[in-house]
């Protein structure tokens, strides 16, 4: 364990050129450049927010912001893209990079920290466009905001821990990443997201209890709209999941690291 | 001072019934694999401080897998690999280049990947930048680069601070010849202070020029460690193995090896070197007339005979080399029993030293083809000065000088 703390530490360096050379080489020669990683998502809201917010626009309690829909959006996707793209990033990091590691001898631990890292920065550029937004439609930023610090470790948490898990299999059995992306797809729509969870009907609230993004995406919601602290008895349960999903990572991640470079 | 002890290493590609069997094990369930390949097995070899070793073995010997184990990279199913010092490894030059980044960054990401950090590297950036030697390219995009810059960077970035084992795979051609001599500046450079080299490649020339020792792969074991000129005559011997034909070496008079292969269909009776008055001789003079004589017997039918020798200095590097498929003196229809006596007559223009002279006896212009003897050191001479005045190198070359 210490080990790989130290691995880090010594390849500081590495980890924050690649996040840096990442973004820059993702937007070299387009001219909006870093744009595109906020105008991405908010076409998303937009697209959902033309299509839906005429239906569930009046079903919204407790705000009196007509733009009530599009802020909801905003928040539940704020906090699903950071979630997607760890998940997404961690779970081919080891097969796009399968070269690299059978060619360089480096702490292996890093490729997963570089998407970490990647996917933070970009979910800070989307933050600060939502907070323009959210001031151009009328919604002041408040104190209750500060929670998204621990909210946004949270999701990380979560996302290294099934990323990982799920990373690391994916190199031995190739249909976990074929299968990832419909299951993200179905998680994506089992979330309160682009609906509010009164409109779910009661044989369905237990399935959705059960989902650890559930009071993520809600304790975003209560920060970013409703302006109130999220609901701690249930973030407490998704910390014990993360940090128990992390644990797992990890330790698949050390015992099949010597057999992943075999494989690869 | 040992910097690398390889012990007893092993490699073993292990195959489940399923890969759920893989994971089960990783849960410390034991579980047995059906199948072990196993790659590499038995290395055991220690290298010291500014040794120098060529790794040699045909295609699938396992030569990278046994580099990948010693960069660590690759873990050893059995054995031990202990280092003891920084190993850098040009292996496959240019990895992890982005092309949209300039060389400067680039840089800056490899050599971080190399596990310096930035201040370190601040400091080898303008040796980096004037060894490559690009100019203004270098703060230009690795797309616009031609691949011969690209290598250019990438090895002054791979050999920008001095490793303690430096691991050289096939890739000694960095560049154009300019950039090929700077190069290998460097890496001789880098031996002085105490580097040692690992080079790998199939070229002779390059091996026998840089290395004290070699080891030779085949089939996953060492077949052979020692002199590299030993070590090369094995390793073509091996390569022009047809089946059932036999390797053998022979321990010459003077402690060398003679390496002897081939199919056997034709043999070589006796190879002797005549001076101008038709005796026998071992020491020649420069320039002398001399005749290299070949008696081939002919063991089964055979369609058609090629005779080739080649004269190689004492590291074995290449002098002069033809066969009679060049020289336009190819028998055909050979029948069993035959004794033919080649008679090759040149002048020996040859500079000062001791010579060998390996013999092929083969179907075509290669030995590659069909062979049916091939055998190193068939015959040592040596070269002296008798009468022509002092000069340097492996051959003469007589001028005419005018000052004008």
């Amino acid at each position: 364990m210490f080990g790989m703390l130290r691995g880090i530490w010594d390849y500081r360096g590495f980890i924050v050129t690649s996040i840096k050379n990442e973004f820059v080489a993702r937007f070299a020669r387009s001219k909006l450049g870093g744009l595109w990683m906020i105008i991405h998502p908010l076409a998303q809201v937009a697209i959902y927010a033309l299509i839906l917010s005429n239906v569930l626009g009046a079903r919204l309690p407790g705000i009196d912001n007509k733009y009530a829909y599009a802020l909801y959006l905003i928040a539940g996707i704020l906090a699903w893209n950071l979630f997607a793209e760890i998940v997404g990033r961690c779970l081919t990091v080891f097969i796009e990079q399968g070269n690299l590691m059978k060619k360089m001898r480096f702490p292996r631990i890093a490729l997963p920290i570089i998407v970490v890292g990647s996917a933070l920065l970009n979910n800070l550029l989307l933050f600060a466009a939502v907070l323009i937004i959210f001031a151009a439609l009328g919604h002041a930023p408040n104190m209750q905001m500060f929670w998204l610090i621990p909210l946004t470790f949270t999701i990380v948490a979560l996302a290294v821990g099934v990323g990982l898990v799920l990373g690391v299999l994916n190199v031995f059995i190739r249909d976990i990443g074929q299968v990832m992306p419909i299951v993200l797809q179905v998680w994506f729509w089992f979330t309160p997201i682009v609906y509010s969870i009164n409109i779910v009907p009661d044989y369905l609230r237990g399935t959705l209890d059960s989902n650890p993004m559930y009071p993520i995406v809600a304790a975003y919601h209560n920060v970013l709209v409703y302006k109130v602290p999220p609901d701690f008895a249930q973030i407490g349960v998704v910390v014990l999941i993360a940090l128990g999903l992390m644990l797992l990572g990890l330790f698949l991640f050390r015992r099949a690291s010597a057999e992943m470079v075999d494989s690869l | 001072m040992t910097l690398l002890a390889v012990t007893n290493v092993g490699k073993a590609y292990r195959s489940y019934r399923s890969e759920w069997q893989r994971m089960a094990r990783w849960f410390y369930m034991p579980v047995k694999a059906t199948e072990e390949h196993w790659v590499l097995k038995h290395i055991s070899f220690s290298l010291g401080a500014g040794e120098a070793i060529g790794l040699v073995g045909q295609n699938g010997a396992g030569k990278s897998t046994l580099l990948k184990m010693i960069t660590g990279t690759l873990q050893p199913s059995e054995g031990k690999v202990q280092v003891n010092g920084r190993i850098a490894a040009i292996l496959e030059l240019g990895m992890g280049f982005n092309p949209e980044l300039t060389g400067r960054q680039n840089v800056y990401h490899a050599a971080g990947l190399m596990g310096f950090n930035v201040n370190e590297i601040n400091g080898a950036i303008d040796d980096i930048e004037a060894f490559a030697e690009i100019g203004e390219y270098f703060d230009h995009a690795v797309r616009t680069y031609s691949s011969g810059m690209q290598m250019r960077v990438a090895f002054s970035v791979a050999t920008a601070f001095r490793p303690e084992i430096l691991i050289i795979d096939e890739a000694l051609s960095v560049g154009d010849s300019y950039f090929q001599h700077k190069s290998f500046g460097r890496i001789k450079e880098y031996q002085k202070a105490g580097t040692t080299l690992l080079i790998v490649s199939h070229d002779r020339g390059s091996i026998q020029a840089l290395c004290s020792r070699a080891i030779l792969l085949d089939g996953g074991t060492i077949i052979k460690d020692g002199p590299p000129e030993e070590v090369m005559d094995y390793y073509n011997a091996i390569i022009a193995q047809k089946e059932n034909s036999v390797v053998e070496v022979n321990t010459l008079a003077d402690g060398g090896r003679q390496t002897k292969s081939g199919s056997g269909k034709a043999s070589i009776e006796s190879v002797t070197l005549y001076n101008a008055e038709n005796a026998p001789v071992e020491y020649i003079a420069v320039g002398e007339d001399v005749c290299l004589t070949i008696k081939v017997k002919i063991n089964v039918e055979l369609p058609e005979l090629v005779v080739g020798y080649v004269i190689k200095d004492r590291l074995g590097q290449d002098v002069f080399g033809t066969n009679t498929h060049h020289l336009k003196c190819v028998r055909t229809d050979l029948q069993q029993g035959e004794v033919l006596t080649y008679q090759f007559r040149f002048p020996a223009m040859l500079g000062v030293g001791s010579y060998s002279v390996a013999v092929a006896l083969h179907a075509t212009d290669s030995h590659i083809a069909d062979n049916y003897e091939w055998r190193d050191l068939a015959l040592l001479f040596n070269v002296v000065n008798m009468s022509k005045g002092s000069f340097v190198g492996l051959a003469w070359i007589p001028p005419t000088v005018e000052c004008k």
